[in-house]
């Protein structure tokens, strides 16, 4: 899946390692969850009400549209949370999912 | 020796100002911030290890952002900080807390809120689809990260903001396809005497403007949005607009970035039970003040966008203020000349943003005109037409009521996104002004809560 963000400077930053989904990724220091994963794919999660696959929205910790998962179970808003080294997270909510609309 | 217990909520330039000059008169107030670092929205710094200077983060605004940094690293030792702390409730005298999944309380005898704005936000068949941002959104992943929102974005809405993210992007080497204006350029001559009340920022704006044309990005005025057009996997394709001559406009694009200005955040006051009103040249209920900030409960107080939306400027002279009014009630000392400039500057800040208002309209008439399937809920995927039916079917005129039935303003942002609009949707279905439909409650927790947090011992 191609990536939706583009970087646009600072590329110099140091590399972390993190799981997504199992697969083992590469970020740089300081992005947010969010810049990790929009960068290498086009999405972070699957709406729970319908088709759509979301990639947040408003990357201030107010709409609430990039919650990812710790393997643990741990929820994190992918705006506002930095990647750390040999994190694993999981982009499908653990939690029931809803009947679909339409 | 200051001896009441001050909080303020918000570390952005009202935070910020208002934390500094209790400071100066002997207070050491508690500062709860939920980010992780000072700055707010606007002033937001970059994580530690990024090296692009003020300049370039900040363009005309770097002076003004070096400055409130600066502040606020000397005012450090003396307050008590919190950052990365949600406040999710207030009860009299009291609010809850939760940082890092560990919940606190902080009593207080007064509360400053600054708890500042997001995007305001106008639905648009398709607006739901992945790659699709808000305006303010799309700054904070330039300003923060260094990244486009895609490879090739179109920004769309009215307001000064649209023009500073869409400059900053094509400054920033990020590829625009085009800047769509829903208001008209007639709009902006008539808005022009008031704006001229500062000829700075208006020439600032206009410079903007001029670099957008110079970069040969496509600049449309008086456009009416149609679509977002993209599939569930993909994302967002395109958009569609009617141009002001009436030609149907198809641009490609990968990102969106989306926006009409700003809408307050007034949860936490809400809860406190202040009174609101409706402010006529916004078109949006706004905390009921008195000039200095006072909020009609006692002890409570409000500065910045999260009290009137009047900007970054105007957000340092009302936190000044507004420390001023709580000093003065608690019987301290207060500098009569520094008040008195804080008010004449923010009398001109005030006439400059009701010529925004008018320049750049909130296009609440786009709102009836959703065709039904346009979704009013990106949450939970609720449409134009479910919101209708409450009012057809089930009679609800009223915001709240509507929520109930339709669960437009229940999903996961708690109706920051959706509820201004959905009033309108509601408004224009049941032929009424959207002041009559009310507004929407705040209600704790004002943010989503982890599942499990953890009681600290106090």
């Amino acid at each position: 899946m191609s990536a939706r963000f583009v970087r646009l400077a600072e590329q110099g930053r140091v590399t972390v390692g993190l799981t997504v989904d199992g697969v083992p990724i590469k970020a740089l220091q300081g992005d947010t969850l969010m810049v990790a994963l929009l960068t290498q794919g086009n999405a972070l999660r699957q709406s729970e009400f319908d088709s759509g696959r979301r990639a947040g929205f408003c990357l201030m910790g107010a709409c609430q549209d990039c919650w990812v998962w710790t393997r643990s179970g741990e929820r994190l808003r992918a705006c506002s949370n930095e990647v750390r080294e040999g994190l694993d997270l999981v982009t499908t909510q653990p939690e029931a999912t809803w009947p679909l609309h339409g | 020796m200051a001896t009441a217990r001050v909080v303020i909520v918000g570390a952005g330039p009202a935070g910020i100002r208002c934390a500094e000059t209790l400071v100066k008169a002997g207070f050491k107030p508690v500062l709860i911030d939920e980010n992780r670092r000072d700055g707010g929205q606007i002033y937001r710094r970059q994580p530690e290890g990024f090296t692009r200077d003020y300049r370039a983060l900040y363009g005309t605004e770097a002076a003004k952002a070096r400055d409130l940094h600066e502040s606020f690293e000397r005012l450090r030792p003396h307050i008590d900080y919190r950052p990365d702390t949600l406040v999710w409730n207030l009860v009299p005298r009291q609010l809850s807390c939760v940082s890092q999944g560990h919940h606190t309380t902080v009593d207080f005898d007064a509360l400053i809120l600054c708890t500042g704005a997001t995007d305001r936000l106008m639905p648009i068949e398709g607006w739901q689809l992945a790659g699709t941002y808000s305006l303010g959104g799309a700054q904070i992943a330039l300003k923060s990260q260094a990244v486009s929102i895609g490879h090739r974005v179109v920004f769309m809405g009215s307001g000064p903001l649209l023009y500073l993210v869409a400059s900053q992007y094509v400054k920033a080497g990020a590829n625009v396809a085009a800047v769509l204006d829903t208001s008209p350029m007639s709009k902006r001559i008539v808005a022009l005497p008031k704006m001229l009340a500062r000829p700075g920022v208006l020439l600032t704006g206009m410079k903007l403007l001029a670099q957008l044309y110079q970069a040969k990005i496509p600049v449309h005025l008086g456009i009416k949005p149609e679509l977002i057009s993209g599939d569930a996997t993909h994302g967002v394709s395109g958009v569609r607009v009617r141009s002001a001559k009436g030609e149907t406009l198809d641009i490609d694009c990968d990102a969106v970035a989306l926006g009409y200005h700003l809408r307050p955040e007034t949860q936490l006051a809400d809860l406190a039970g202040c009174r609101m009103r409706f402010d006529e040249a916004s078109g949006q209920w706004w905390l009921a003040l008195d000039e200095e900030g006072r909020t009609s409960v006692s002890g409570v107080y409000a500065a910045g966008d999260g009290a009137k939306i009047r900007g970054a400027d105007a957000a340092e002279h009302a936190g000044r203020l507004v420390a001023m009014a709580l000093l003065e009630d608690q019987q301290q000392p207060v500098d009569a000349g520094l008040r008195a400039e804080q008010r004449r500057a923010l009398a001109v800040m005030d006439q400059f943003r009701v010529g925004l208002a008018q320049a750049f309209p909130w296009p609440a008439e786009q709102a009836g005109a959703l065709p039904d399937s346009a979704i009013v809920c990106r949450c939970e995927m609720i449409s134009a037409g479910e919101l209708r039916r409450t009012v057809s079917e089930k009679g609800a005129c009223e915001v709240n009521r509507a929520k109930a039935f339709s669960r437009v303003g229940m999903g996961r942002c708690q109706g920051r996104y959706c509820s201004q609009a959905g009033a309108e949707v509601i408004a224009a279905a049941a032929g009424v002004s959207v002041q009559q439909v009310g507004r929407q409650r705040g209600q704790a927790p004002v943010k989503p809560l982890p599942m499990v947090i953890i009681e600290e011992p106090t």
